[in-house]
């Protein structure tokens, strides 16, 4: 099973001299959009989306709860400039069908990718779970509970991360955080996703260079 | 800094974390007294520690003879006058707010002056903890991770009376005992926990949704953060009903919607879903192995 790709602009996913960029043939079940206009094609295993903060609803339309069709988002999470991760988030309908996700997944895996399988609701699972936890560390900060470094080292020894939470947002970029938080918070409306202090000046202090 | 603290006491010395505290100061050539109220508990752990340094011997990470020396620093008993001898305390008995206060409470009577009360509380204020001690501004948070003896990250937080002597002192001894303090405030949970239970809850949420299966959702979380653990298996793993306990320590007191605990976590638990040690949580288990065998 072969997959195609409709490019426009450089991909967050597969960046410029990625691999999988180079792995294209030319009968392809599986088609890849990134970032170029969505043309629906029944014929195809799998059509895939590459998404930011939207929905897959907004490329495929909706139909209160109904909708799905050979058509999925994708997205592989990436923080700030870092290396793409081997983690690639599947996005489905409530119709998906079985057959389209199969095959989507086979051609990612194929390409040594990890693939999750999610619902098509806002900040997927890495957002919707780590953006609330980026805003209270960056509150945390603002409110003298700790240092960013003792924070982050509490998290790496006490935890066994990588890295900590103020570490890796400020890698991620905070205006990034800013855009990503501000389209969950549309979603949601709670305080978790509200975009944090240090995120808006960094939006702000964007927006003037 | 050099510690002036010769002789440590271990309050609970027969529970997961004071076992563990104790090793870490036996180890680094404290004179440590445990003290349990549970003699059984206390035996256990004594035979725990037994085992551990046996098998640090056979790793090359410690010599007989200084194992030899490490188990005869340390002394085990049930009676609270005992504790007189010792420079620091460090209480890690059941986390409840009144156990603690009456212990201090007792313990301000039964120690010199100078001897100086730490308390391994996750959820609980130091400053709470201390009122009542009639030494407040000698009590300190130390914070342990789980497991102690390996973890070297402790979070010390001074209460709102604590003496900067204190904090000082505490300091000392945890770079003296070959630990790492963190310093932070006397707020719920810390950082640690502050920052986990939430972000635990949020993920029993996005299952609750329907976002993700749990194991996609620890994939995910696994596979872009390097985390070791993902959320759900790190919650079968400490127990749904530890997670809906530290949700009832810290929504009451922080009212954070993300620290309330899920409706599908104390379902679970009403459901007997615990987590590994019922043999079924978000995972299942099978219940006739022993964890990690
Ligand atoms: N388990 C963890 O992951 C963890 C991590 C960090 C901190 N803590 C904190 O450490 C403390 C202990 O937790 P644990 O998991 O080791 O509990 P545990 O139940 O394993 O041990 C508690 C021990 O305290 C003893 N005890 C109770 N009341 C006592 C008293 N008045 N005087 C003397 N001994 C008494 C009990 O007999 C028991 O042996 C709690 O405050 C907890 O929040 C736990």
């Amino acid at each position: 099973m072969g997959y195609s790709i409709v490019a426009n602009g450089e991909s967050r996913s597969f960046p410029n001299g990625d691999a999988f960029l180079a792995g294209t043939t030319d009968k392809a079940d599986v088609v890849i959009y990134l970032g170029a206009e969505l043309v629906a094609d029944d014929s195809k295993a799998a059509i895939l989306v590459e998404l930011g903060t939207e929905s897959l609803g907004r490329h495929t339309g909706e139909a209160s709860g109904e909708e799905g069709s050979n058509v999925l988002g994708f997205a592989r999470y990436r923080n700030g400039s870092d290396a793409p991760s081997k983690l690639v988030e599947l996005v489905r309908q409530p119709r998906t069908k079985d057959s389209a996700i199969a095959a989507a997944k086979a051609v990612l895996e194929a390409a040594g990718l990890t693939v999750v399988v999610c619902a098509d609701q806002a900040g997927r699972i890495i957002d919707r779970l780590v953006r609330p936890k980026y805003n209270a560390a960056l509150r945390f900060l603002d409110e003298g509970l700790a240092t960013a470094k003792d924070m982050d080292l509490t998290c790496r020894l006490g935890l066994g991360y990588a890295d900590g939470p103020i570490e890796r947002v400020e890698r991620g970029g905070l205006a990034h955080h800013h855009d990503v938080t501000k389209a969950l918070f549309d979603v949601f409306a709670t305080p978790a996703y509200a975009p944090a202090r240090r995120a808006i000046v960094a939006k702000q202090r964007e927006k003037k260079t | 800094m050099i510690s002036s603290i010769k002789t440590v006491a271990v309050c609970g010395a027969g529970g997961t974390m004071g076992a563990g505290i104790a090793i870490v100061a036996a180890r680094a050539g404290f004179s440590t007294i445990c003290f349990d109220t549970a003699t059984a508990s206390l035996d256990r752990a004594a035979k725990q520690t037994e085992g551990f340094f046996a098998k640090s011997v056979e790793r090359g990470k410690i010599s007989a003879p200084d194992k030899d020396a490490v188990m005869a620093r340390l002394s085990r008993t049930t009676k609270l006058d005992d504790l007189a001898a010792a420079d620091l305390v460090i209480e890690a008995v059941f986390e409840d707010l009144s156990v603690k206060k009456d212990l201090l409470g007792k313990l301000g009577k039964v120690c010199p002056e100078p001897t100086i009360f730490a308390s391994n509380t996750s959820t609980l204020s130091i400053t709470e903890i201390a009122s009542g001690s009639g030494r407040d501004d000698r009590v300190v948070g130390l914070h342990f991770c789980l497991p102690a003896q390996l973890m070297k990250l402790i979070e010390v937080s001074p209460g709102i009376n604590t003496s900067d002597a204190t904090l000082n002192a505490a300091w000392a001894w945890c770079e003296a005992a070959g630990q790492l303090p963190v310093k932070t405030q006397d707020k719920p949970g810390f950082i640690l926990n502050a920052l986990l239970v939430p972000f635990n809850n949020d993920a029993i949420r996005a299952v609750e949704a329907g976002v993700a299966s749990p194991a996609d959702v620890d994939t995910a979380i696994k596979l872009a953060l390097g985390y070791k653990m993902g959320p759900l298996e790190l919650i079968d793993l400490v127990g749904l009903d530890t997670q809906v306990r530290l949700c009832e320590a810290f929504y009451p007191v922080t009212l954070d919607p993300r620290a309330a605990a899920p409706p599908l976590l104390t379902r679970m638990v009403a459901a007997g879903r615990l987590g590994r040690k019922s043999g079924r949580g978000f995972y299942a288990y099978d219940t006739g192995k022993m964890f990690g065998g």
